[in-house]
């Protein structure tokens, strides 16, 4: 195995595009790491990202915010416009992990990963984030949605990784939130998942929502009907209700060790519910 | 000499019930103990186990070759290196760290390799070759009962078994007396349920590690991280086809065992591969290997049927359990059924226990092994009448509660026994009162473990300088050498900064049984006091032969012999430090020793009491409250005795909750990981709160009696009672994962889970 800590984007992009065999890019190395430890994967290369200029900077970028591919959690953490901002984004990264694994794991490497129970992902997928790709075709951004293609697998090509994340600007009383389910109270894996996030208007009700549920399915699953069940309402029990079961329908669970299909399928809508309430509470907190 | 007349009750202590600093805790928070994998020595090779990945194949021939010629690679070796021990348990445990003509489990040993790197290791063991012939496999209890299942070995039925059951099931036992026919008869309702409980692991923080050396003159050295060095070495010697005292076995610091390291895993396989290489060789296993191929504890699959008058006196109580411990025989079923309703003072009563083999790892002890899962179905039973008639849990369990004079359903008739005062204690206490929310469940139940003493045998020096050092043999595992250190510094009458205590090789001191059972605190300390004991009354002669005076004449009062009366002459009293600065004058060192083979380790009962939160929508639990209250005979350090009882009721709700080993249709272990395999982290758990009662022993000097194991009976049946009030539902199957208590609760509730 060879180790290359990349200098620039295109020194990056050159090492992997050169590499005829596996190549892994290190950002946090919180999976990685542990991959290789075990011995579930051995690369010929790993190329280390986070010495490149610009990597660890998070940057106010038309009204929204653009995260180098490696800032950790913590520093995500620690930004009060983001959190201000995508507090649904910043508590779903800040789930990740102890505080150790906080000081290292980005939302990058968690999208790029590709678990299905990945906690970042559905709060990033819920706030339409762009994640900007650099390879040897140049750069292109790509929604955060279309990355991740099944379990362990992402849509990128040879040669290319993600540079930052991009956390779009919002309009008035907005905000999101995730909440995951797990059997403990840490250091855990969700056994299902969701993200929020929406807009309210001036008289509360909900003018744009977007619903996005983790560990249902081989990738996160964006769901269209959950959005438009609480557009145009005030977020009533009966939108709540109708949200729960378009989530339920949405989600196309396994039964395995984390959970059975019944189980996963009526706690998306759980959280789903429980993450639109908070959401709401923060817009209107926000107003 | 005079000695102790006074009665454990009566007796002032100056030390014991202390809480002074424990010795091994510096070297432990600054990373200077050394435990197992922390051991070297020059020209060590590194060892990797290749593993099964079948629950259940015949090895038709395994070929190393390519393996023994690859680059580093020092020693190979299979089944085909060892003998056959003579004794059939000894031979159990060889062929579970050594697989010989049948892979019996996923995870089972097959070979291992030593070379000069792990790297090297690792990249032979894809070298080494296994011709299997997969076979049907069987993992579940039930299923391995049923005449026709897979058979895992042939042959290992005990006469006591029917023929209507599979060959896989060994063992079977009967407990109880009365007629209870008669009294179910006298009942005014029984309930019978069935129960499930899933294997657990110990889930001790260090993996076994062992580093071997084998020198060519048939010596050989183990260094290894167990709960009884002197068990490593008896089993070792006899598998190694060598005298015991060839092999000396040292034991490191342990990082937890609970029972889980009282036999051998990795220890012949590193001594085989140091003898074929000539090299010492270290072996740690991956947390994997752990979970896949040490000892959890048996699954069971129970029946409990009791009786009830509607003022709440038992009437009959009947249980049937089946366990089973792995791919070979096991006895722990005995221990449940002894168990199971050892609280209650019972006229008719029956236990009948049966064990069967199934495609797992061989189970090991962990604490209080057999009784948690037996008595969680006696107890959720008991519960369960006690909803029906409206009683209170814990009168219920006052009324019937065994005592002294108590003929147990196992055969003894106990003594002082301090059931009735910690139910007693729980119902005063402030927690039973305390007022609970929708949603919210509290539970109890009571606990039991035999506690056991044996063989044991201590030395204590006392130092020209005036300290004084005891050497024990007993792995430290719950801060038992500040216990040791603490009685011998009350029994001698010095403070506990001038004791040092050390845990020995097997060279170095003769044989004590393995840290288990309760015992090093009961048998150890008994030990310990009468080798203090012994060391006095050395002292006292030696003052004697000072002063001129008759050995008779002199006593040992406040840590100094003195004479005895006026009569006997005026001398200052000498201190310890004062004799023994002198006794190479007087006659020499002075030493004491003990051994014995402990008596009266005296049972013991807990009760614990806890208020769970059950989230209808998700069926996750959140323990909200938690009191134990156990009788300890005599707290010798009181923190540790708390640490026990906390330590248990946490591992217990691990059991409870989530904790449990999942074997997928192929018979493969799924979770051989702490993120799947879930015990407890902090933030899931309250403080637990404590109370330690103190109904002396009667079998010990100072009242002791252990408390190591008693702790995790009770929480099984403690948090099943709570979910069961909180949720609406009597939950039935261990661990109440989420999925179990909404699939539950959604059974109950047809139209609320279809929303
Ligand atoms: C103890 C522990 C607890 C954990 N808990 C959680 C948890 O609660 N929730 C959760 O979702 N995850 C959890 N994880 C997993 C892990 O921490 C997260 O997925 C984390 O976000 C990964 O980020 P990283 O920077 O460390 O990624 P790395 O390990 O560096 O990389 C992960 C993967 O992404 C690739 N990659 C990384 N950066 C890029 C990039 N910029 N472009 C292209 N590919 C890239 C790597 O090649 C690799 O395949 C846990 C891990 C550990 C060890």
């Amino acid at each position: 195995m060879r180790f290359e800590v990349a200098t620039s984007v295109a020194d990056a992009v050159r090492l992997l595009a050169a590499e005829p065999g596996t190549a892994r890019v290190l950002a946090g190395g919180t999976d990685v790491l542990v991959q290789l430890r075990s011995g579930m994967v051995e690369p010929a290369l790993v190329v280390d990202i986070k010495r490149i200029a610009g990597m660890r900077d998070i940057v106010a970028e038309a009204g929204g915010f653009r995260i180098g591919a490696a800032v950790s959690g913590a520093e995500l953490g620690e930004h009060a416009g983001v959190r201000a901002m995508w507090p649904g984004v910043v508590e779903a990264m800040e789930l990740i992990g102890s505080t150790q694994v906080q000081g290292r794991a980005t939302l990058a490497g968690n999208l790029c990963n590709a678990s299905p129970a990945a906690d970042s992902v559905p709060a990033m997928v819920a706030a339409e984030a762009v994640a900007r790709v650099a390879g040897p075709d140049g750069e292109r951004d790509v929604p955060v949605a279309a990355i991740p293609s099944g379990p362990g697998r992402t849509t990128l090509a040879r040669g290319e990784f993600i540079t930052s994340i991009f956390l779009p600007a919002r309009p008035a009383r907005s905000s999101d939130a995730y909440l995951r389910f797990i059997p403990r109270t840490e250091m855990d894996i969700a056994v299902c998942s969701a993200g929020v996030s929406l807009t309210l208007g001036a008289d509360g009700t909900c003018t744009a929502a977007r619903v996005a549920l983790g560990a249902v399915a081989p990738t996160v699953v964006l769901v269209p009907e959950a959005g438009a069940a609480l557009v145009g309402t005030t977020l009533g029990t009966e939108a709540l209700d109708a949200l729960a079961a378009a989530c339920a329908a949405a989600a196309k669970p396994i039964d395995d060790k984390r959970g059975t299909v019944a189980f996963r399928k009526k706690v998306a809508g759980v959280l789903a519910r429980r993450a639109t309430i908070i959401a709401a509470e923060r817009a209107r907190a926000e107003a | 000499m005079a000695l102790d007349k006074q009665t454990a009750a009566k007796r002032e202590f100056k030390v014991v019930g202390t809480r002074p600093l424990r010795p091994d805790g510096v070297d432990k928070v600054t990373g200077k103990a050394l435990y197992g994998a922390d051991l070297t020595a020059p020209g060590m090779l590194v060892a990797r186990i290749l593993r099964s990945p079948h629950a259940h194949a015949r090895i038709r021939a395994i070929d190393t070759s390519a393996a023994e010629a690859a680059p580093g690679v020092k020693a190979v070796v299979t089944a085909a290196d060892f003998g056959a021990p003579a004794d059939e348990a000894v031979r159990d445990v060889l062929v579970n760290c050594m697989a010989h003509d049948k892979a019996l489990y996923d995870g089972h040993a097959v070979a291992a390799v030593a070379a000069i790197s792990e790297a090297a290791a690792k990249a032979a063991l894809k070298l080494i070759k296994v011709d299997y012939e997969v076979l049907p496999h069987v993992t579940d209890v039930d299923a391995a009962m049923k005449p026709g299942a897979p058979v895992i070995q042939p042959g290992r039925q005990a006469e006591t078994v029917g023929t209507e059951v599979s060959e896989n099931v060994t063992h079977y036992c009967e407990f109880g007396h009365g007629d209870l026919e008669a009294g179910f008869a006298k009942a005014d309702h029984v309930i019978e349920r069935s129960f499930k409980t899933e294997a657990t692991h110990q889930g001790y923080i260090e993996p076994h590690a062992c580093l071997a050396s084998f020198a060519s003159d048939g010596k050989a050295d183990l260094w290894c991280c167990t709960q009884g060095q002197y068990m490593v070495r008896n089993l070792c010697s006899q598998i190694m086809g060598m005298e015991a005292s060839q092999l000396r076995v040292t034991p490191s610091e342990i990082g937890g065992g609970f029972g889980g390291k009282t036999t051998v895993f990795i220890e012949p396989v590193a001594l085989m591969l140091a003898k074929k290489s000539g090299r010492p060789v270290k072996i740690v296993m991956s947390r994997s290997e752990v979970l896949r191929a040490t000892g959890p504890t048996c699954s069971s699959s129970m029946g409990v049927k009791i009786g009830m008058t509607k003022d709440g006196r038992i009437t009959a109580g009947h249980a049937k359990l089946r366990y089973q411990g792995g791919a070979f025989p096991c006895g722990t079923v005995e221990f449940g059924a002894m168990a199971a309703f050892a609280a209650y003072d019972l006229d008719a009563v029956r236990t009948e226990g049966w064990n069967a083999m199934t495609n797992r790892p061989k189970q090991a002890a962990y604490r209080a092994p057999g009784a948690p899962m037996s008595i969680y179905g006696v107890e959720s039973v008991v519960d369960e009448l006690c909803q029906h008639f409206g009683l209170d849990p814990l009168d219920v369990r006052l009324k019937n509660a065994a005592k002294a004079g108590t003929k147990a359903s196992y055969g003894v008739t106990f003594t002082d026994i301090g059931l009735s005062a910690c139910l007693a204690k729980a119902k005063a206490h402030p927690h039973y009162t305390a007022p609970l929310k929708p949603g919210q469940g509290r539970g109890v139940s009571c606990g039991f473990w035999f506690n056991f003493g044996g063989d044991t045998c201590v030395t204590l020096n006392v130092n020209s300088d005036g300290t004084v050092s005891v050497t024990e043999g007993n792995p430290d595992i719950g801060g038992s050498r500040a216990s040791i250190g603490m009685m011998a510094a009350e029994e001698l009458g010095v403070t506990f900064d001038k004791v040092r205590t050390q845990v020995v090789d097997t060279a170095s001191l003769g044989y004590n049984e393995v840290t288990d059972g309760s015992r090093v605190t009961f048998a150890v300390g008994l030990a310990t006091i009468k080798a203090a004991q012994a060391a006095k009354k050395v002292m006292c002669q030696r003052a004697a032969k000072i002063w001129g005076i008759d050995e008779e004449a002199v006593v040992w009062e406040d840590g100094a012999a003195r004479p005895s009366g006026p009569n006997a002459g005026q001398f200052p009293p000498m201190t310890l430090a004062e004799i023994a600065a002198v006794s190479s004058q007087t006659g020499g060192p002075i030493a004491g020793h003990h051994e014995v083979n402990a008596d009266g380790a005296g049972v013991s009962f807990g009760v614990h009491l806890v208020d769970v939160e059950v989230d209808p929508e998700t069926g996750a639990t959140k323990v909200l409250r938690y009191t134990v209250f156990q009788d300890a005979g005599k707290a010798v350090h009181p923190s540790y005795v708390e640490g026990q009882m906390q330590g248990g009721a946490a591992q217990g709700i691990g059991w409870a909750l989530n904790e449990e080993y999942i074997y997928g249709d192929d018979g493969k272990l799924q979770n051989p990981g702490f993120l799947d395999y879930r015990v407890p982290v902090a933030s899931d758990l309250p403080m637990i709160d404590t109370v330690i009662l103190e109904i002396p022993n009667p079998g010990h000097p100072y009242g002791v009696r252990g408390v190591g194991e008693t702790s995790i009976v009770p929480p099984l049946a403690a948090i099943a009672n709570a979910v069961s009030r909180a949720a609406g539902v009597r939950l039935t199957s261990l661990p109440m994962s989420p999925p179990r208590i909404l699939a539950a609760l959604d059974a109950a509730h047809p139209a609320a889970a279809a929303e």
